[in-house]
């Protein structure tokens, strides 16, 4: 890991979180080396909603690990409000795919979690997640255990859990993969409203189309793996959303194809490896 | 390094109902009306404690085998006129107090070793073959030792009971702190904990149904290490009385002996199980006849 910090590569003083070059390779057990992701090069600004496609598997969760610090890059660099990413970086927020809430804490103490950690008393901590609890609308369940709740609930602990400590910078990591439809699509909404106004970027993962453009400023569509960037597609879609009134527009659905234009491509290569892999 | 360790009844979830109720029919949890268990089961005890009188009063020696009756006179004299040692509960009590000290001491220790090396790879594989080697050791061989070391005094019956209830808690914590979901853990990262932070709020609650798990065996352990460690040589204690019936040729007393040696050990089973529940109450509530022993 290299130890420079703060000089800024210049022309990237007003990303939030700015990759170059950005490439990582894991060892895997039989020694051999397997690359994730190379050469990403991505710039998010401060308040951009930016979501992240490619096909299954191609390595779009590595680029978060990186920008989130739990692990680094074997080459290239990542930098975050100009610094350079050797740790957790202050202000980031991860919403993980898998449930990341402790089954052992009820839902307040789940919330109030970030705080915790970051000294704030109890008290104090309790105060502001009943407050976030009510935001994400599960007053009421603050005793219960995340067991008692259904996946969706599971979610809003999670997302109130990452945004009780007002990250700027926000990652997240296919959240409401596991959700049915309609419970995604509300929480898609709900994710739109708290976002609005915070300022934070946003790096969303997702391999589902409707999701990523309904949300987004720019949608990146990745290679298929090791991915890097193939695209960039700029969605001006107006401001507020909502997302399931947006997809039915004719505006989306010209973005969609245009989307899944670039994308098709990848989706058959790997399907293409997937088969020779049953063969 | 997972040798001997005994994994958590209800590790899994989607495993627990099955898994719990075979074990909640081996403890005896059936969905029979409890009255006729009950009574099945008091019947049970009835034909066997009276084949075995009536066997000793007529075909076998009870000098050998001895019976029921004499146990229980045995234990009626231990209860009122007190043993050879003195009175039969300060027999008790040296002997529980070894043991729970043992055993506390023993889990401590097996849970804070257990715990760092299970988040320590590398100080894990340097240690593991020492560890190995430590518990290939028939440990009970050691009570003789522990009494050179530490005299005839209650030292060095806590000493066996700690090395026996040490590597039964330390495998299984290891192992526990090992299972973290990765995601927990990374999570808790992003919010902002530190070391300290992650071992109290993450790892170790993770850890606690494999510790607990654990802590089962553990408590009958610490009652072995007590016991032998009294036959290497004591004053006082449950196993010196047991002990000296066996140089009496007294076979009651060696049953009296067990039989309050059994009872302690479904007593503390017993306060376990209840820890166990306290510690635990997050947890989904168990499949129908899951509960208790």
């Amino acid at each position: 890991m290299t130890q420079i910090t703060s000089s800024s590569p210049p022309g990237t003083a007003t990303a939030a979180i700015c990759l170059r070059g950005a490439t990582k390779r894991f060892t895997t057990l039989d020694g051999a080396g397997f690359t994730a992701i190379r050469d990403v090069d991505l710039d998010v600004a401060a308040g951009e909603f930016v979501s992240v496609v490619g096909p299954t598997g191609c390595g779009k969760s590595t680029t978060l690990s990186l920008v989130s610090g739990l692990e680094p890059p074997s080459a290239g660099t990542v930098t975050v409000h100009g610094a350079h990413v050797t740790s957790i970086p202050d202000g980031v927020g991860y919403m993980f795919q898998a449930d990341a809430v402790l089954p052992w804490k009820n839902v307040l103490d789940n919330v109030a979690l970030g705080l915790r950690y970051r000294g704030v008393s109890k008290a104090e901590a309790h105060a502001r997640a009943r407050d976030w609890l009510g935001r994400v609308g599960l007053t009421g369940f603050e005793d219960r255990y995340p067991h008692q709740l259904s996946g969706g609930m599971r979610k809003r602990v999670a997302m109130a859990q990452t945004l009780i400590t007002e990250p700027d910078l926000l990652l997240l990591d296919e959240p409401f993969g596991a959700l049915d439809v309609q419970t995604r699509e509300l929480m898609q909404n709900e994710l739109l409203e708290l976002w609005s106004g915070t300022g934070a970027a946003v790096v969303f993962v997702t391999h589902d189309l409707t999701e990523a453009i309904s949300l987004a400023d720019r949608v990146v569509v990745m290679t298929a793996g090791p991915a890097t960037v193939k695209d960039v597609v700029t969605i001006d879609l107006p401001r507020p959303r909502d997302v399931e009134e947006i997809r039915l527009t004719p505006e989306f659905v010209e973005l969609y194809k245009r989307v899944w234009d670039s994308l098709r491509e990848e989706v058959e290569i790997t399907r293409a490896r997937g088969a020779s892999h049953v063969a | 390094m997972s040798l001997d360790v005994r994994a958590p009844v209800q590790s899994a979830p989607e495993s627990a109902p099955a898994r719990r109720s075979a074990v909640g029919f081996l403890l005896g949890r059936t969905s029979h009306a409890s009255y006729v268990v009950n009574g099945v089961r008091v019947a049970l005890v009835v034909v066997w404690l009276g084949s075995w009188e009536l066997a000793a009063r007529t075909v076998v020696d009870p000098f050998y085998y001895s019976m029921p009756s004499k146990i229980w006179d045995k234990l009626v004299i231990w209860f009122t006129d007190g043993t050879s040692q003195g009175s039969i509960w300060s027999n008790i009590a040296i002997t529980l107090e070894e043991a729970v000290l043992g055993f506390l001491i023993g889990t401590l220790a097996g849970v804070v070793l257990g715990v760092v090396l299970g988040r320590s790879r590398f100080t894990a594989e340097v240690l593991a073959p020492f560890i190995k080697g430590a518990n290939a050791i028939p440990r009970i061989v050691l009570a003789s030792l522990f009494v050179i070391w530490f005299g005839l005094g209650m030292s060095s019956k806590v000493a066996t009971a700690f090395v026996l209830v040490f590597f039964a808690v330390f495998f299984n914590a290891f192992q526990g702190a090992r299972e973290v979901d990765k995601v927990l853990v990374d999570n808790a990262r992003i919010l902002g904990a530190s070391r300290w932070d992650l071992m109290r709020t993450i790892i170790l609650p993770s850890a606690t149904s494999w510790i607990l798990a654990s802590m089962h065996v553990a408590f009958g352990f610490a009652l072995i290490g007590a016991i032998v460690g009294e036959f290497t040589g004591a004053d006082k204690g449950l196993g010196i009385l047991i002990n000296h019936s066996q140089g009496n040729f007294d076979a009651a007393g060696i049953y009296a002996g067990m039989l309050i040696t059994t009872v302690l050990a479904l007593v503390a089973e017993w306060l376990i199980t209840l820890l166990e529940k306290r510690l635990t109450s997050w947890r989904p509530p168990a499949v129908s006849q899951a509960a208790a022993i």
